[in-house]
């Protein structure tokens, strides 16, 4: 039986999403991304001269700023920082502008759950609107595994509290432009359904982990296109800003 | 450029060491292609695991775990301390994950390494789920390898503080792998020391020597001096690379190919973390339940090896 979440949503609908391009206007490129309470602001800079030290000087360099909402970083935010930096690497065409760094701030304004999933949505967002080449976009979802097994999506902080396990997923964006036959495919599975990032709390089953996945899948190709819309009507306005 | 192919003709004529340092993912290709890697291993073998418990003779409980060269030194310090008015009968651990300079080139002195706040943090995610992390996600749940419960000396009074540190003394690649085995293993070898209530009502240590031969007090755990371990998480990392799944990577391997799986699973094969952050590579489902079923195969070697070096310490 699904039983009913606190809002009133059912388990695979995520909460009102809102994201707004350019609020920043020193920086290169920011983006502000909302999914319900949860805010997260981010802005990029870069690419600038200059790698840092032990990154390879062949490739262009990412750097992420976590800053929280109030206090020092953590633990906890060095591991967001980390697996942030890791996922924009992979969707970046990092041969392009060798021997840079691109500096990407991301400040979370409200915590209200899946807050890693809002930030990495924030941070794509924010490199799309620095015009940072990517190889194509990154959509983040959480995916909770409530008590009697059934997963609901974007959960609030008191969801995920009650959880008895969540997944955070990152998969790329579906392609729409023209492939030669099969490029796209893995083993029949098309490209989007590969994970990028995948960061797991709590004790599931391999099962109960795989319905998560496609839970997620499902969730990423409707996010995607509704990236995709937001992200396109926004372009005649980036024009102005190119000069 | 045409790099590439510059590489596949110099290959017949230049030497192999030469050809690795200038070309080492071509290198690792030609590996990959015949099934092998450089070290001799098959792609989905771990490298050898060794276990030594009681490594570290000043702590409660200690472990020196190996695998390949990755080397880790975990121990475990008991304090006593009050607990929190929120869980009055839990006690609790601080695990603290330490890379210094001598573990490897990439860590300089003075400079904390960057991986190992992450390390520790997932291990504290992996060992006590109960642990609040500094967002506060209070997992409540009961799905620790350890009862919190049961570091508990006096509700409201007294509990235990388990200090787990670990120290990476060569790393050379699967951190988190090595990691995880050596505080499982300090676990398992902790002796929680006898503690009695004084007169004051305080919690005071009783020495090794006169345990036995003369009690004036009453020990608080004369029976708990063990912890019991239900559902003991292992993990597994892998390489994604093309479509070659390779098991426990060298720093090598992981600094060349830069797409790592790390897979936890409980002695129940319960899945407790997949762990994917980011990288080149897409995980499709086939990856995903290959990456679980080596896993799978790698917790039943090492729980061999954690059970044959118990009973080996217990013959002593």
């Amino acid at each position: 039986m699904e039983s009913e979440r606190d809002d009133g949503r059912s388990p695979s609908q995520l909460r009102p999403l809102s994201c707004a391009r350019n609020v920043l206007h020193r920086a290169h490129g920011s983006a502000s991304w909302s999914q319900g309470d949860t805010k997260v602001l981010a802005a990029v800079y870069g690419p600038k001269a200059g790698t840092k030290k032990n990154e390879n000087p062949e490739k262009a360099c990412i750097e992420v700023i976590w800053k929280p909402k109030t206090g020092q970083i953590g633990k906890q935010e060095k591991e967001f920082e980390m697996i942030l930096k890791r996922t924009l690497q992979s969707i970046c065409i990092l041969t392009l502008n060798p021997n840079t760094t691109t500096s990407i701030i991301v400040q979370v304004v409200n915590d209200d759950g899946a807050l890693l999933v809002c930030a990495i949505n924030a941070a794509c967002a924010a490199l799309i609107d620095a015009g940072i080449p990517l190889k194509h976009l990154a959509v983040a979802i959480c995916c909770c595994l409530a008590e009697g097994g059934y997963v609901i999506l974007d959960p609030t902080k008191l969801e995920e509290q009650k959880m008895r396990g969540f997944a955070y997923l990152v998969f790329p964006n579906s392609v729409v432009s023209v492939l030669p036959k099969g490029s796209s495919r893995v083993e029949g599975e098309p490209m989007e359904h590969g994970i990028i990032t995948s960061v797991t709390h709590g004790v599931m089953s391999v099962e109960e982990y795989l319905k998560c996945l496609e839970r997620g899948r499902a969730a990423s190709t409707k996010l995607s296109d509704l990236l995709r819309r937001s992200l396109q009507s926004q372009l005649p306005s980036d024009s102005s800003k190119a000069v | 450029m045409g790099l590439p192919d510059a590489s596949e003709d110099l290959s017949s004529e230049m030497e192999v060491d030469a050809f690795r340092r200038l070309f080492p993912l071509r290198y690792f290709e030609r590996h990959l292609s015949e099934s092998i890697r450089p070290d001799a291993r098959p792609l989905g073998r771990a490298r050898d695991t060794t276990l030594a418990l009681g490594a570290v003779a000043s702590a409660h409980g200690s472990a020196l775990a190996k695998i390949g060269s990755t080397t880790m030194l975990a121990a475990i310090k008991m304090e006593v301390m009050t607990p929190s008015t929120e869980s009055p009968d839990e006690g609790s651990i601080a695990i603290d994950f330490h890379m210094p300079p001598i573990c490897s080139p990439i860590v300089r002195p003075g400079r904390p390494a960057e991986a190992a706040p992450v390390i520790s943090k997932q291990l504290s995610d992996t060992i006590s789920r109960q642990v609040k992390s500094f967002l506060c996600y209070p997992f409540l749940l009961n799905s620790g390898m350890i009862n919190l419960k049961e570091l508990s000396l006096v509700s409201g009074k007294a509990a235990w503080m388990a200090y787990l540190d670990i120290y990476c003394l060569d790393a050379d690649g699967a951190l988190f792998d090595a990691a995880l085995l050596s505080a499982v293993a300090a676990f398992s070898h902790l002796q929680i020391p006898i503690v009695s209530l004084n007169d004051d009502g305080k919690i005071e240590l009783i020495s090794e020597e006169d345990d036995g031969a003369k009690l004036e007090v009453e020990p608080v755990n004369k029976e708990k001096r063990k912890l019991t371990l239900s559902s003991i998480p292992f993990s597994l990392t892998c390489i994604l690379h093309k479509n070659y799944i390779l098991a426990d990577p060298t720093a090598e391997e992981e600094s060349i190919m830069e797409t790592a799986v790390t897979v936890v699973l409980d002695s129940s094969s319960r899945l407790v973390s997949f762990y994917k952050p980011g990288g080149p590579v897409l995980a499709h489902t086939s990856a995903v339940q290959d990456c679980v079923a080596l896993t799978r195969q790698r917790v039943k070697e090492l729980q061999n090896i954690l059970d044959e070096t118990l009973s080996g310490m217990e013959i002593d």
